[in-house]
Protein backbone atom coordinates (compact mmCIF):
# COMPACT_ATOMS: atom_id res chain seq x y z
CA UNK A 1 0.00 0.00 0.00
CA UNK A 2 1.38 3.42 -0.94
CA UNK A 3 1.94 5.88 1.88
CA UNK A 4 -0.13 9.00 2.02
CA UNK A 5 2.19 11.95 1.41
CA UNK A 6 -0.44 14.68 1.43
CA UNK A 7 -0.40 15.52 5.19
CA UNK A 8 3.39 15.75 5.17
CA UNK A 9 3.44 17.92 2.04
CA UNK A 10 0.80 20.22 3.54
CA UNK A 11 2.80 20.47 6.76
CA UNK A 12 5.96 21.38 4.82
CA UNK A 13 4.16 24.07 2.79
CA UNK A 14 2.70 25.56 6.00
CA UNK A 15 6.08 25.55 7.72
CA UNK A 16 7.70 27.19 4.68
CA UNK A 17 5.04 29.89 4.49
CA UNK A 18 5.30 30.66 8.22
CA UNK A 19 9.10 30.64 8.20
CA UNK A 20 9.83 32.56 5.00
CA UNK A 21 6.65 34.60 4.67
CA UNK A 22 8.07 37.45 6.75
CA UNK A 23 10.79 38.07 4.15
CA UNK A 24 8.45 38.11 1.18
CA UNK A 25 7.54 41.51 -0.36
CA UNK A 26 4.18 42.93 0.72
CA UNK A 27 2.54 42.47 -2.70
CA UNK A 28 3.55 38.78 -2.69
CA UNK A 29 2.02 38.30 0.75
CA UNK A 30 -1.22 39.74 -0.58
CA UNK A 31 -1.09 37.52 -3.67
CA UNK A 32 -0.48 34.35 -1.65
CA UNK A 33 -3.17 35.16 0.93
CA UNK A 34 -5.77 35.79 -1.78
CA UNK A 35 -4.65 32.57 -3.49
CA UNK A 36 -5.26 30.72 -0.20
CA UNK A 37 -8.72 32.33 0.10
CA UNK A 38 -9.68 31.40 -3.44
CA UNK A 39 -8.05 27.99 -3.05
CA UNK A 40 -10.40 27.31 -0.12
CA UNK A 41 -13.42 28.04 -2.32
CA UNK A 42 -12.04 25.83 -5.10
CA UNK A 43 -11.35 23.06 -2.58
CA UNK A 44 -15.10 23.00 -1.93
CA UNK A 45 -15.84 23.16 -5.62
CA UNK A 46 -13.56 20.15 -6.07
CA UNK A 47 -15.67 18.08 -3.66
CA UNK A 48 -18.73 18.82 -5.78
CA UNK A 49 -16.89 18.30 -9.08
CA UNK A 50 -15.92 14.80 -7.99
CA UNK A 51 -19.66 14.03 -7.84
CA UNK A 52 -20.09 15.44 -11.33
CA UNK A 53 -21.72 18.63 -10.04
CA UNK A 54 -20.52 21.98 -11.37
CA UNK A 55 -21.66 24.89 -9.23
CA UNK A 56 -21.78 28.07 -11.29
CA UNK A 57 -22.73 29.98 -8.16
CA UNK A 58 -20.10 29.25 -5.52
CA UNK A 59 -19.58 33.01 -5.25
CA UNK A 60 -22.86 33.04 -3.29
CA UNK A 61 -21.13 31.50 -0.28
CA UNK A 62 -17.91 33.40 -0.87
CA UNK A 63 -19.93 36.59 -0.62
CA UNK A 64 -21.97 35.40 2.38
CA UNK A 65 -18.71 34.62 4.19
CA UNK A 66 -17.26 38.01 3.33
CA UNK A 67 -20.36 39.96 4.38
CA UNK A 68 -20.69 37.93 7.59
CA UNK A 69 -17.10 38.88 8.45
CA UNK A 70 -17.63 42.50 7.44
CA UNK A 71 -20.87 42.82 9.38
CA UNK A 72 -19.36 41.35 12.55
CA UNK A 73 -16.83 44.17 12.46
CA UNK A 74 -19.38 46.80 11.57
CA UNK A 75 -22.01 45.79 14.13
CA UNK A 76 -19.93 44.37 16.98
CA UNK A 77 -16.47 45.75 16.33
CA UNK A 78 -14.98 42.27 15.94
CA UNK A 79 -11.75 42.16 13.95
CA UNK A 80 -9.99 38.94 14.99
CA UNK A 81 -9.20 37.10 11.79
CA UNK A 82 -9.97 33.64 13.23
CA UNK A 83 -13.33 34.76 14.64
CA UNK A 84 -14.24 36.33 11.30
CA UNK A 85 -13.25 33.22 9.38
CA UNK A 86 -15.31 31.02 11.70
CA UNK A 87 -18.27 33.37 11.36
CA UNK A 88 -17.99 33.42 7.56
CA UNK A 89 -17.81 29.67 7.50
CA UNK A 90 -20.80 29.23 9.82
CA UNK A 91 -22.98 31.73 7.94
CA UNK A 92 -22.25 30.08 4.58
CA UNK A 93 -22.77 26.57 5.96
CA UNK A 94 -26.10 27.58 7.49
CA UNK A 95 -27.31 29.11 4.23
CA UNK A 96 -26.14 26.03 2.30
CA UNK A 97 -27.86 23.70 4.76
CA UNK A 98 -31.18 25.42 4.03
CA UNK A 99 -30.66 25.79 0.27
CA UNK A 100 -29.20 22.28 0.05
CA UNK A 101 -32.66 20.76 0.50
CA UNK A 102 -33.50 22.31 -2.87
CA UNK A 103 -30.15 22.02 -4.67
CA UNK A 104 -29.50 18.37 -3.73
CA UNK A 105 -32.51 17.39 -5.83
CA UNK A 106 -30.94 18.65 -9.04
CA UNK A 107 -28.12 17.39 -11.24
CA UNK A 108 -26.02 18.50 -14.22
CA UNK A 109 -26.97 21.79 -15.89
CA UNK A 110 -30.00 22.30 -13.62
CA UNK A 111 -27.80 22.22 -10.53
CA UNK A 112 -25.33 24.58 -12.17
CA UNK A 113 -27.88 27.13 -13.30
CA UNK A 114 -29.88 27.02 -10.08
CA UNK A 115 -26.74 27.73 -8.05
CA UNK A 116 -25.93 30.56 -10.48
CA UNK A 117 -29.44 31.98 -10.08
CA UNK A 118 -29.16 31.95 -6.28
CA UNK A 119 -25.86 33.82 -6.35
CA UNK A 120 -27.31 36.43 -8.69
CA UNK A 121 -30.29 36.91 -6.37
CA UNK A 122 -27.88 37.74 -3.55
CA UNK A 123 -25.98 40.07 -5.87
CA UNK A 124 -29.23 41.85 -6.79
CA UNK A 125 -30.26 42.15 -3.14
CA UNK A 126 -26.90 43.56 -2.06
CA UNK A 127 -26.81 46.09 -4.90
CA UNK A 128 -30.21 47.38 -3.78
CA UNK A 129 -29.40 47.43 -0.04
CA UNK A 130 -28.20 50.89 0.90
CA UNK A 131 -27.55 49.92 4.51
CA UNK A 132 -24.80 47.61 3.21
CA UNK A 133 -23.32 50.20 0.87
CA UNK A 134 -25.22 49.12 -2.26
CA UNK A 135 -22.86 48.49 -5.17
CA UNK A 136 -19.97 50.23 -3.36
CA UNK A 137 -19.98 47.79 -0.45
CA UNK A 138 -18.16 48.84 2.71
CA UNK A 139 -14.80 48.70 4.46
CA UNK A 140 -13.83 45.91 6.81
CA UNK A 141 -12.13 46.69 10.12
CA UNK A 142 -8.38 46.40 10.28
CA UNK A 143 -7.40 42.84 11.17
CA UNK A 144 -6.30 41.72 14.61
CA UNK A 145 -4.85 38.34 15.48
CA UNK A 146 -6.01 36.71 18.74
CA UNK A 147 -6.50 40.15 20.31
CA UNK A 148 -3.19 41.55 19.09
CA UNK A 149 -3.06 44.40 16.60
CA UNK A 150 0.06 43.75 14.51
CA UNK A 151 2.25 46.73 13.58
CA UNK A 152 1.75 48.02 10.04
CA UNK A 153 4.53 46.09 8.29
CA UNK A 154 3.37 42.88 10.01
CA UNK A 155 -0.36 42.98 9.21
CA UNK A 156 -0.08 41.23 5.86
CA UNK A 157 2.23 38.56 7.28
CA UNK A 158 -0.11 38.01 10.24
CA UNK A 159 -3.09 37.54 7.93
CA UNK A 160 -1.04 35.25 5.68
CA UNK A 161 -0.04 33.14 8.70
CA UNK A 162 -3.66 32.86 9.84
CA UNK A 163 -4.75 32.04 6.28
CA UNK A 164 -2.06 29.39 5.91
CA UNK A 165 -3.05 27.74 9.21
CA UNK A 166 -6.75 27.79 8.26
CA UNK A 167 -6.13 26.54 4.72
CA UNK A 168 -3.86 23.72 5.93
CA UNK A 169 -6.41 22.66 8.54
CA UNK A 170 -9.21 22.75 5.95
CA UNK A 171 -7.15 20.81 3.40
CA UNK A 172 -6.25 18.15 5.99
CA UNK A 173 -9.88 17.78 7.10
CA UNK A 174 -11.10 17.52 3.50
CA UNK A 175 -8.33 15.02 2.75
CA UNK A 176 -9.51 12.93 5.69
CA UNK A 177 -13.14 13.30 4.63
CA UNK A 178 -12.37 12.14 1.08
CA UNK A 179 -11.00 8.90 2.54
CA UNK A 180 -14.24 8.12 4.44
CA UNK A 181 -16.97 6.00 2.82
CA UNK A 182 -19.12 9.12 2.32
CA UNK A 183 -16.21 10.97 0.72
CA UNK A 184 -15.39 8.03 -1.53
CA UNK A 185 -18.98 7.87 -2.72
CA UNK A 186 -18.38 10.86 -5.05
CA UNK A 187 -17.31 8.98 -8.22
CA UNK A 188 -20.05 6.43 -7.58
CA UNK A 189 -22.66 9.20 -7.46
CA UNK A 190 -21.21 10.60 -10.66
CA UNK A 191 -21.33 7.19 -12.40
CA UNK A 192 -24.54 5.61 -11.23
CA UNK A 193 -26.91 7.01 -8.63
CA UNK A 194 -29.36 4.13 -8.95
CA UNK A 195 -26.72 1.70 -7.81
CA UNK A 196 -25.76 3.98 -4.91
CA UNK A 197 -29.37 3.87 -3.70
CA UNK A 198 -29.56 0.11 -4.12
CA UNK A 199 -26.39 -0.30 -2.09
CA UNK A 200 -28.09 1.36 0.84
CA UNK A 201 -26.91 4.98 0.63
CA UNK A 202 -28.77 8.15 -0.16
CA UNK A 203 -27.12 10.06 -3.00
CA UNK A 204 -29.20 13.12 -2.17
CA UNK A 205 -28.07 13.11 1.45
CA UNK A 206 -24.44 12.65 0.40
CA UNK A 207 -24.72 15.56 -2.03
CA UNK A 208 -26.37 17.73 0.63
CA UNK A 209 -23.48 17.08 3.03
CA UNK A 210 -20.92 17.80 0.30
CA UNK A 211 -22.78 20.96 -0.65
CA UNK A 212 -22.65 22.24 2.93
CA UNK A 213 -18.93 21.42 3.25
CA UNK A 214 -18.23 23.20 -0.06
CA UNK A 215 -20.19 26.24 1.10
CA UNK A 216 -18.44 26.32 4.47
CA UNK A 217 -15.08 26.37 2.67
CA UNK A 218 -16.30 29.13 0.33
CA UNK A 219 -17.51 31.13 3.35
CA UNK A 220 -14.14 30.68 5.03
CA UNK A 221 -12.42 31.87 1.83
CA UNK A 222 -14.79 34.82 1.56
CA UNK A 223 -14.13 35.96 5.13
CA UNK A 224 -10.40 35.62 4.57
CA UNK A 225 -10.58 37.64 1.34
CA UNK A 226 -12.60 40.31 3.15
CA UNK A 227 -10.00 40.73 5.90
CA UNK A 228 -7.14 40.64 3.39
CA UNK A 229 -8.56 43.18 0.95
CA UNK A 230 -10.18 45.28 3.69
CA UNK A 231 -13.22 45.97 1.57
CA UNK A 232 -16.26 44.00 0.38
CA UNK A 233 -18.81 44.66 -2.34
CA UNK A 234 -21.58 42.77 -4.18
CA UNK A 235 -19.19 41.84 -7.01
CA UNK A 236 -18.13 39.00 -4.73
CA UNK A 237 -21.45 37.29 -5.53
CA UNK A 238 -21.41 38.14 -9.23
CA UNK A 239 -21.34 35.33 -11.78
CA UNK A 240 -17.86 36.29 -13.01
CA UNK A 241 -16.51 35.58 -9.52
CA UNK A 242 -18.09 32.10 -9.67
CA UNK A 243 -16.60 31.71 -13.14
CA UNK A 244 -13.18 32.52 -11.75
CA UNK A 245 -13.49 29.68 -9.22
CA UNK A 246 -14.45 27.22 -11.95
CA UNK A 247 -11.56 28.56 -14.03
CA UNK A 248 -9.16 27.81 -11.18
CA UNK A 249 -10.70 24.37 -10.61
CA UNK A 250 -10.16 23.41 -14.26
CA UNK A 251 -6.67 24.87 -14.17
CA UNK A 252 -5.82 22.95 -11.00
CA UNK A 253 -7.56 19.59 -11.50
CA UNK A 254 -9.31 17.55 -8.83
CA UNK A 255 -6.50 15.12 -8.08
CA UNK A 256 -5.51 16.32 -4.63
CA UNK A 257 -6.52 18.74 -1.87
CA UNK A 258 -3.32 20.69 -2.61
CA UNK A 259 -4.28 21.25 -6.27
CA UNK A 260 -6.86 24.04 -5.65
CA UNK A 261 -4.26 26.15 -3.81
CA UNK A 262 -1.66 25.56 -6.50
CA UNK A 263 -4.25 26.48 -9.15
CA UNK A 264 -5.28 29.63 -7.28
CA UNK A 265 -1.65 30.70 -6.91
CA UNK A 266 -0.87 30.11 -10.60
CA UNK A 267 -4.09 31.95 -11.49
CA UNK A 268 -3.07 34.89 -9.27
CA UNK A 269 0.42 35.03 -10.75
CA UNK A 270 -0.82 34.89 -14.37
CA UNK A 271 -3.46 37.52 -13.59
CA UNK A 272 -0.94 39.87 -11.92
CA UNK A 273 1.73 39.49 -14.58
CA UNK A 274 -0.77 39.76 -17.45
CA UNK A 275 -2.33 42.87 -15.90
CA UNK A 276 1.09 44.40 -15.50
CA UNK A 277 2.28 43.59 -19.01
CA UNK A 278 -0.92 44.33 -20.89
CA UNK A 279 -3.59 46.06 -18.79
CA UNK A 280 -6.21 46.06 -21.56
CA UNK A 281 -5.93 42.50 -22.72
CA UNK A 282 -5.08 40.60 -19.55
CA UNK A 283 -8.19 38.44 -19.86
CA UNK A 284 -6.91 37.22 -23.22
CA UNK A 285 -3.66 36.06 -21.60
CA UNK A 286 -5.61 34.29 -18.86
CA UNK A 287 -7.89 32.62 -21.42
CA UNK A 288 -4.92 31.48 -23.48
CA UNK A 289 -3.28 30.00 -20.38
CA UNK A 290 -6.42 28.00 -19.64
CA UNK A 291 -6.59 26.83 -23.23
CA UNK A 292 -3.01 25.59 -23.05
CA UNK A 293 -3.74 23.70 -19.83
CA UNK A 294 -6.91 22.12 -21.25
CA UNK A 295 -5.09 20.97 -24.40
CA UNK A 296 -1.89 19.71 -22.82
CA UNK A 297 -3.01 18.84 -19.27
CA UNK A 298 -6.68 17.85 -19.49
CA UNK A 299 -6.64 16.79 -15.83
CA UNK A 300 -5.22 20.11 -14.70
CA UNK A 301 -1.89 21.27 -13.35
CA UNK A 302 -1.96 18.59 -10.66
CA UNK A 303 -1.49 15.89 -13.31
CA UNK A 304 2.11 17.15 -13.68
CA UNK A 305 2.83 15.80 -10.21
CA UNK A 306 0.86 12.61 -10.74
CA UNK A 307 2.71 11.87 -13.98
CA UNK A 308 6.02 12.35 -12.26
CA UNK A 309 4.93 9.99 -9.51
CA UNK A 310 3.81 7.36 -12.02
CA UNK A 311 7.08 7.56 -13.94
CA UNK B 1 -41.57 -23.12 6.58
CA UNK B 2 -41.81 -19.44 7.56
CA UNK B 3 -42.32 -16.83 4.83
CA UNK B 4 -39.51 -14.31 4.55
CA UNK B 5 -41.51 -12.20 2.09
CA UNK B 6 -45.26 -11.86 1.88
CA UNK B 7 -46.89 -9.79 -0.86
CA UNK B 8 -50.64 -9.33 -0.56
CA UNK B 9 -53.04 -7.88 -3.13
CA UNK B 10 -50.50 -5.83 -5.09
CA UNK B 11 -51.91 -3.62 -7.83
CA UNK B 12 -49.97 -1.29 -10.08
CA UNK B 13 -51.15 0.61 -13.12
CA UNK B 14 -49.16 2.78 -15.49
CA UNK B 15 -51.91 4.80 -17.09
CA UNK B 16 -54.09 2.31 -18.97
CA UNK B 17 -51.52 -0.48 -18.64
CA UNK B 18 -51.92 -2.88 -15.74
CA UNK B 19 -48.50 -4.03 -14.60
CA UNK B 20 -49.68 -5.81 -11.45
CA UNK B 21 -53.15 -7.05 -10.69
CA UNK B 22 -53.85 -8.72 -7.36
CA UNK B 23 -50.41 -10.25 -6.92
CA UNK B 24 -50.26 -12.58 -3.92
CA UNK B 25 -47.11 -14.48 -3.09
CA UNK B 26 -45.48 -15.72 0.09
CA UNK B 27 -41.82 -16.61 -0.38
CA UNK B 28 -40.43 -19.18 2.02
CA UNK B 29 -37.09 -18.68 3.68
CA UNK B 30 -34.10 -20.35 1.97
CA UNK B 31 -36.10 -21.14 -1.16
CA UNK B 32 -35.11 -20.45 -4.77
CA UNK B 33 -38.02 -19.08 -6.77
CA UNK B 34 -38.05 -18.48 -10.51
CA UNK B 35 -40.22 -15.74 -11.98
CA UNK B 36 -41.24 -16.41 -15.57
CA UNK B 37 -43.38 -14.56 -18.07
CA UNK B 38 -43.12 -12.76 -21.36
CA UNK B 39 -41.86 -9.19 -21.56
CA UNK B 40 -44.36 -6.83 -19.95
CA UNK B 41 -45.96 -9.60 -17.86
CA UNK B 42 -45.11 -7.83 -14.59
CA UNK B 43 -42.01 -9.63 -13.29
CA UNK B 44 -39.75 -6.60 -13.03
CA UNK B 45 -42.62 -4.49 -11.70
CA UNK B 46 -42.98 -7.07 -8.92
CA UNK B 47 -39.26 -6.79 -8.12
CA UNK B 48 -39.41 -2.99 -8.32
CA UNK B 49 -42.30 -2.94 -5.85
CA UNK B 50 -40.49 -5.19 -3.39
CA UNK B 51 -37.35 -3.06 -3.52
CA UNK B 52 -39.16 0.23 -3.10
CA UNK B 53 -38.46 1.58 -6.58
CA UNK B 54 -42.19 1.55 -7.31
CA UNK B 55 -45.01 2.00 -4.82
CA UNK B 56 -47.98 -0.32 -5.43
CA UNK B 57 -51.31 1.46 -5.97
CA UNK B 58 -52.86 -1.06 -3.57
CA UNK B 59 -51.66 -3.95 -1.44
CA UNK B 60 -48.88 -4.42 1.11
CA UNK B 61 -45.52 -6.16 1.21
CA UNK B 62 -44.15 -7.68 4.41
CA UNK B 63 -40.57 -8.79 4.90
CA UNK B 64 -39.75 -10.84 8.00
CA UNK B 65 -43.07 -9.65 9.40
CA UNK B 66 -42.33 -5.96 8.80
CA UNK B 67 -44.34 -3.79 6.40
CA UNK B 68 -41.84 -2.53 3.80
CA UNK B 69 -44.30 -1.20 1.21
CA UNK B 70 -43.37 2.44 1.72
CA UNK B 71 -39.63 2.08 2.23
CA UNK B 72 -37.13 3.67 -0.18
CA UNK B 73 -34.70 1.37 -2.07
CA UNK B 74 -31.81 2.26 0.27
CA UNK B 75 -33.87 1.35 3.33
CA UNK B 76 -34.97 -1.92 1.73
CA UNK B 77 -31.30 -2.71 1.08
CA UNK B 78 -30.37 -1.89 4.67
CA UNK B 79 -32.82 -4.44 6.05
CA UNK B 80 -31.42 -7.25 3.93
CA UNK B 81 -33.07 -7.23 0.49
CA UNK B 82 -30.68 -6.70 -2.40
CA UNK B 83 -31.17 -6.82 -6.13
CA UNK B 84 -29.25 -7.14 -9.34
CA UNK B 85 -30.30 -5.62 -12.64
CA UNK B 86 -31.22 -6.82 -16.11
CA UNK B 87 -28.71 -4.30 -17.46
CA UNK B 88 -25.76 -4.32 -15.03
CA UNK B 89 -25.65 -1.15 -12.95
CA UNK B 90 -21.97 -0.62 -12.26
CA UNK B 91 -19.69 2.31 -11.56
CA UNK B 92 -18.30 2.44 -15.06
CA UNK B 93 -15.25 4.62 -14.40
CA UNK B 94 -14.07 2.48 -11.47
CA UNK B 95 -12.34 -0.90 -11.41
CA UNK B 96 -14.10 -4.08 -10.33
CA UNK B 97 -12.28 -3.86 -6.98
CA UNK B 98 -13.24 -0.20 -6.51
CA UNK B 99 -16.84 -1.05 -7.34
CA UNK B 100 -16.79 -3.57 -4.49
CA UNK B 101 -15.09 -1.10 -2.15
CA UNK B 102 -17.81 1.51 -2.75
CA UNK B 103 -20.44 -1.02 -1.73
CA UNK B 104 -18.46 -2.12 1.31
CA UNK B 105 -17.94 1.53 2.25
CA UNK B 106 -21.70 2.03 2.32
CA UNK B 107 -22.12 -1.08 4.49
CA UNK B 108 -19.45 0.23 6.89
CA UNK B 109 -21.05 3.64 7.02
CA UNK B 110 -24.52 2.20 7.68
CA UNK B 111 -22.97 0.20 10.53
CA UNK B 112 -21.39 3.37 11.95
CA UNK B 113 -17.85 2.23 11.12
CA UNK B 114 -15.13 3.78 8.99
CA UNK B 115 -16.36 7.34 9.60
CA UNK B 116 -14.43 10.57 9.92
CA UNK B 117 -13.15 9.83 13.41
CA UNK B 118 -12.54 6.10 13.10
CA UNK B 119 -8.98 4.82 13.19
CA UNK B 120 -7.34 1.81 11.61
CA UNK B 121 -9.07 -0.60 9.27
CA UNK B 122 -12.64 -1.26 10.43
CA UNK B 123 -14.06 -4.77 10.08
CA UNK B 124 -16.98 -5.28 7.71
CA UNK B 125 -20.09 -6.42 9.60
CA UNK B 126 -21.05 -10.01 8.84
CA UNK B 127 -17.60 -10.82 7.50
CA UNK B 128 -15.39 -9.60 10.36
CA UNK B 129 -12.64 -8.88 7.87
CA UNK B 130 -11.17 -5.59 6.62
CA UNK B 131 -12.86 -4.08 3.55
CA UNK B 132 -10.12 -5.00 1.06
CA UNK B 133 -10.18 -8.67 2.12
CA UNK B 134 -13.97 -8.84 1.80
CA UNK B 135 -13.83 -7.28 -1.69
CA UNK B 136 -11.19 -9.75 -2.81
CA UNK B 137 -12.94 -12.78 -1.33
CA UNK B 138 -16.24 -11.95 -3.07
CA UNK B 139 -14.47 -11.29 -6.39
CA UNK B 140 -12.67 -14.60 -5.95
CA UNK B 141 -15.89 -16.45 -5.25
CA UNK B 142 -17.39 -15.17 -8.51
CA UNK B 143 -14.24 -15.93 -10.50
CA UNK B 144 -13.59 -12.22 -10.99
CA UNK B 145 -10.13 -12.03 -9.42
CA UNK B 146 -8.44 -11.68 -12.82
CA UNK B 147 -10.63 -8.66 -13.62
CA UNK B 148 -9.97 -6.99 -10.24
CA UNK B 149 -8.12 -3.95 -11.57
CA UNK B 150 -9.94 -3.48 -14.84
CA UNK B 151 -12.45 -0.73 -15.38
CA UNK B 152 -16.06 -1.88 -15.23
CA UNK B 153 -16.89 -0.31 -18.59
CA UNK B 154 -14.41 -2.48 -20.49
CA UNK B 155 -15.41 -5.80 -18.92
CA UNK B 156 -17.10 -8.47 -21.09
CA UNK B 157 -20.88 -8.85 -20.79
CA UNK B 158 -20.87 -12.03 -18.69
CA UNK B 159 -18.30 -10.58 -16.30
CA UNK B 160 -20.32 -7.38 -15.92
CA UNK B 161 -23.34 -9.51 -15.03
CA UNK B 162 -21.36 -11.39 -12.39
CA UNK B 163 -19.92 -8.18 -10.95
CA UNK B 164 -23.42 -6.72 -10.77
CA UNK B 165 -24.51 -9.75 -8.73
CA UNK B 166 -21.30 -9.84 -6.66
CA UNK B 167 -22.03 -6.22 -5.64
CA UNK B 168 -25.31 -7.31 -4.07
CA UNK B 169 -23.51 -9.69 -1.72
CA UNK B 170 -21.44 -7.07 0.09
CA UNK B 171 -24.48 -6.06 2.15
CA UNK B 172 -25.03 -9.67 3.28
CA UNK B 173 -28.60 -9.91 1.95
CA UNK B 174 -31.09 -12.41 3.31
CA UNK B 175 -33.30 -12.03 0.25
CA UNK B 176 -31.76 -11.63 -3.18
CA UNK B 177 -33.69 -10.56 -6.25
CA UNK B 178 -31.95 -11.28 -9.55
CA UNK B 179 -33.43 -9.66 -12.62
CA UNK B 180 -32.54 -11.86 -15.60
CA UNK B 181 -29.12 -12.92 -14.30
CA UNK B 182 -28.31 -14.76 -17.55
CA UNK B 183 -29.69 -12.33 -20.13
CA UNK B 184 -27.15 -11.16 -22.68
CA UNK B 185 -24.94 -14.11 -21.78
CA UNK B 186 -24.08 -16.87 -24.26
CA UNK B 187 -25.96 -20.17 -23.94
CA UNK B 188 -22.78 -21.97 -22.86
CA UNK B 189 -22.12 -19.48 -20.05
CA UNK B 190 -25.67 -19.45 -18.67
CA UNK B 191 -25.45 -22.60 -16.57
CA UNK B 192 -21.95 -21.77 -15.43
CA UNK B 193 -23.05 -18.36 -14.19
CA UNK B 194 -26.13 -19.71 -12.47
CA UNK B 195 -24.06 -22.48 -10.87
CA UNK B 196 -21.62 -19.90 -9.52
CA UNK B 197 -24.42 -17.70 -8.18
CA UNK B 198 -26.18 -20.61 -6.54
CA UNK B 199 -22.99 -21.81 -4.86
CA UNK B 200 -22.38 -18.35 -3.40
CA UNK B 201 -25.98 -18.05 -2.32
CA UNK B 202 -26.17 -21.48 -0.72
CA UNK B 203 -23.02 -20.73 1.26
CA UNK B 204 -24.67 -17.62 2.68
CA UNK B 205 -28.15 -19.09 3.22
CA UNK B 206 -29.89 -16.51 1.04
CA UNK B 207 -33.44 -16.74 -0.28
CA UNK B 208 -33.47 -16.09 -4.02
CA UNK B 209 -36.03 -14.79 -6.50
CA UNK B 210 -34.80 -14.76 -10.06
CA UNK B 211 -36.39 -13.63 -13.29
CA UNK B 212 -35.54 -15.93 -16.18
CA UNK B 213 -36.61 -16.50 -19.76
CA UNK B 214 -34.71 -19.74 -20.31
CA UNK B 215 -36.98 -22.57 -19.15
CA UNK B 216 -34.07 -25.00 -18.91
CA UNK B 217 -32.37 -22.71 -16.42
CA UNK B 218 -35.64 -22.33 -14.52
CA UNK B 219 -36.34 -26.04 -14.28
CA UNK B 220 -32.78 -26.77 -13.21
CA UNK B 221 -32.32 -24.10 -10.55
CA UNK B 222 -35.76 -23.04 -9.27
CA UNK B 223 -37.55 -24.96 -6.54
CA UNK B 224 -40.73 -23.06 -7.22
CA UNK B 225 -42.02 -21.07 -10.17
CA UNK B 226 -44.25 -18.03 -10.29
CA UNK B 227 -45.60 -17.55 -13.82
CA UNK B 228 -46.71 -14.02 -14.71
CA UNK B 229 -49.07 -13.03 -17.45
CA UNK B 230 -50.70 -9.67 -17.98
CA UNK B 231 -49.82 -8.48 -14.47
CA UNK B 232 -51.23 -11.59 -12.79
CA UNK B 233 -49.69 -14.75 -11.37
CA UNK B 234 -51.23 -17.55 -13.45
CA UNK B 235 -49.27 -20.40 -11.88
CA UNK B 236 -47.46 -20.90 -8.59
CA UNK B 237 -45.99 -24.37 -8.24
CA UNK B 238 -42.91 -26.55 -8.50
CA UNK B 239 -41.19 -26.24 -11.92
CA UNK B 240 -42.39 -29.63 -13.15
CA UNK B 241 -46.01 -28.72 -12.43
CA UNK B 242 -45.91 -25.04 -13.40
CA UNK B 243 -44.13 -25.53 -16.72
CA UNK B 244 -46.63 -28.16 -17.82
CA UNK B 245 -49.64 -26.05 -16.84
CA UNK B 246 -51.77 -25.43 -19.98
CA UNK B 247 -52.09 -21.69 -19.30
CA UNK B 248 -48.36 -21.34 -18.71
CA UNK B 249 -47.65 -23.31 -21.88
CA UNK B 250 -49.98 -21.08 -23.86
CA UNK B 251 -49.18 -17.65 -22.43
CA UNK B 252 -45.62 -17.93 -21.15
CA UNK B 253 -43.69 -20.74 -22.78
CA UNK B 254 -45.53 -20.21 -26.11
CA UNK B 255 -44.69 -16.54 -25.83
CA UNK B 256 -41.07 -17.35 -25.08
CA UNK B 257 -40.87 -19.69 -28.07
CA UNK B 258 -42.39 -17.02 -30.30
CA UNK B 259 -39.88 -14.55 -28.86
CA UNK B 260 -37.04 -16.95 -29.67
CA UNK B 261 -38.39 -17.55 -33.19
CA UNK B 262 -38.67 -13.81 -33.78
CA UNK B 263 -35.17 -13.27 -32.45
CA UNK B 264 -33.80 -15.99 -34.73
CA UNK B 265 -35.72 -14.59 -37.71
CA UNK B 266 -34.32 -11.14 -36.86
CA UNK B 267 -30.80 -12.54 -36.77
CA UNK B 268 -31.25 -14.23 -40.15
CA UNK B 269 -32.69 -11.06 -41.65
Amino acid sequence: MSTDRTPRTLGLILAALLAFGQWLPQWTLFLVTIALAKGLVVLGLMILLRCGLVSFGQALYYCIGAYAAGLLGRLFGLSDVFTLMLAGMAAAALAAFALGFLLARYRSIFFGLLSLALSMILYGLLVKTEALGSSDGFHVLRTTLLGIRPADPWVRYAVLAAAAVAATAAALLVHRYLATPLGKLAPAIKDNEIRVEYMGASARHAIHVKYVIAAALAGLGGALAATTVGHIDPEMAYWTTSGEFIFIAILAGTGSVIAPFLGALVFGIIQTVAFDVSPNTWQMVLGSALLVVIVFLPNGLWSLFRRRKAA
Amino acid sequence: MAAILDARGLHKNFGAVTAASDINAAIEKDSVVGLIGTNGAGKTTFINMITGYLKPDRGRIHYEGRDITDLAPRDVTRIGICRSFQIPQLYASLTAFENMMIGIGVVLRNAGRGGFFSRGRPLVPGYDLPAEDVADSILQRFGLAEYRDRNAQVLPGGVRKLLDIALTLVAKPRLLLLDEPTSGVSAEEKFEIMEMIMQAVRAEGITVLFVEHDMEVVSRFAERVLAFYDGRIIADAAPGVALSDPEVKRFVIGGELRRLDEARAGTRA
